[in-house]
């Protein structure tokens, strides 16, 4: 399967994300400068928008590229119900593109957030989850300063009933803590999916827990909710 | 305010984005907590921060200058409704 990796000017975690996405049988990521034709043109079974800084942050992170023909050709092919992740600022862009609900506010300690997490899986039935089992704790990186995700009340509610929360940071013992949230995010919110369940956004890194011998604890996490494109029973999946 | 240009009048319209009252805003807090409670203003209780951007545009009157700024804050999402609230008023703030 060909994978789009979306780079925009100030994308940093773009190579990281072709590396891990290259380390699974299957999966063959090409890098794409936002620019270029080749995502209206070419056929990709998946899109990813990698990690960084989009366009500085400019305005606010995400806000920038959010704009971009890019995301225009993006937007197309996710109604088409082609599979589209988004990490860190990618997760931003999708909230600013709106083709996931919600904002991503700067965390409540004012700092940028460097440090490993654990992350409970909410929602198996996308084709980034599909590979996982509900309750399933990884140990995936965050490294960001804009990660406090929130929607107002009802709409938050409404977000968790249709069970759109995707991941959630928790305890080792998989536990949704305060202790256990490093942002303030709102319901310990680590990522959240579409209604149609093909677009996903999460502020932890996965190609940066893709490798065991990379990570402190051995564990090759990040791998498994790349891999899980490969699993062919999500919910909107062939 | 307003000078003639070839195109109409030239105004400043200030577009101020904050948090909805729901939503922290951090950086207000700190500001209050950590420097002006401690700094003998007690009367102050509270404070939001939040961005500011001064756009000038060319238009035939303040109200339509206005109206056109608010459609681009609205349409290119200068804010995000999700979290945000946008305020755009005609002239620098204060006023």
């Amino acid at each position: 399967m060909k994978v789009a990796v979306v780079r925009f000017p100030g994308s940093n975690c773009d190579l990281d994300m072709v590396s891990a996405l290259r380390t699974i049988p299957g999966l063959e990521p090409v890098l794409v400068w936002h620019e270029d034709a080749a995502l209206g043109r070419e056929e990709f079974g998946a899109v990813v928008l990698p990690g960084g800084f989009a366009f500085a942050d400019r305005l606010r992170a995400g806000a920038i590229a959010a704009n971009s023909p890019a995301m225009a050709k993006v937007k197309r092919l996710a109604d088409r119900g082609v599979p589209v992740l988004g990490v860190c600022n990618g997760f931003q862009v999708l909230v600013e593109s709106q083709l996931l609900p919600g904002a991503l506010l700067r965390n409540s300690g004012l700092k940028f957030v460097c440090d490993w997490t654990h992350v409970r899986v909410e929602n198996t039935t996308t084709p980034f989850t599909s590979g996982l089992r509900k309750g399933q704790v990884l140990d995936l990186p965050i490294a960001h300063g804009e990660g406090r995700y929130f929607l107002e009340r009802p709409e938050l509610e409404r977000l968790e009933k249709d069970g759109l929360v995707a991941f959630r940071y928790c305890d080792e013992a998989g536990r949704p803590t305060s202790s256990s949230n490093p942002t303030g995010t709102l319901h310990n919110i680590a990522g959240v999916c579409n209604k149609e369940g093909n677009v996903v956004g999460l502020m932890p890194h996965p190609e940066r827990a893709a490798e065991a011998l990379l990570t402190p604890l051995g564990k090759a996490d990040g791998s498994l909710v790349l891999s899980s494109l490969l699993v062919k029973r999500w919910r909107g999946g062939a | 305010m307003a000078s003639i240009t070839t195109n109409g009048r030239t105004f400043e319209v200030s577009v101020v984005i904050s948090n909805k009252p729901g939503a922290k805003e951090p950086e207000g807090e700190t500001i209050l907590h950590d420097l002006v409670s401690k700094s003998g203003f007690a009367q102050v209780k509270s404070i939001r921060a939040g961005k500011y951007l001064r756009v000038t545009v060319t238009a035939p009157d303040p109200q339509s200058a206005k109206k056109l700024v608010e459609k681009m804050c609205n349409e290119l999402r200068i804010f995000n409704p999700a979290a945000h609230s946008c305020e755009v008023s005609i002239g620098r703030v204060p006023t």
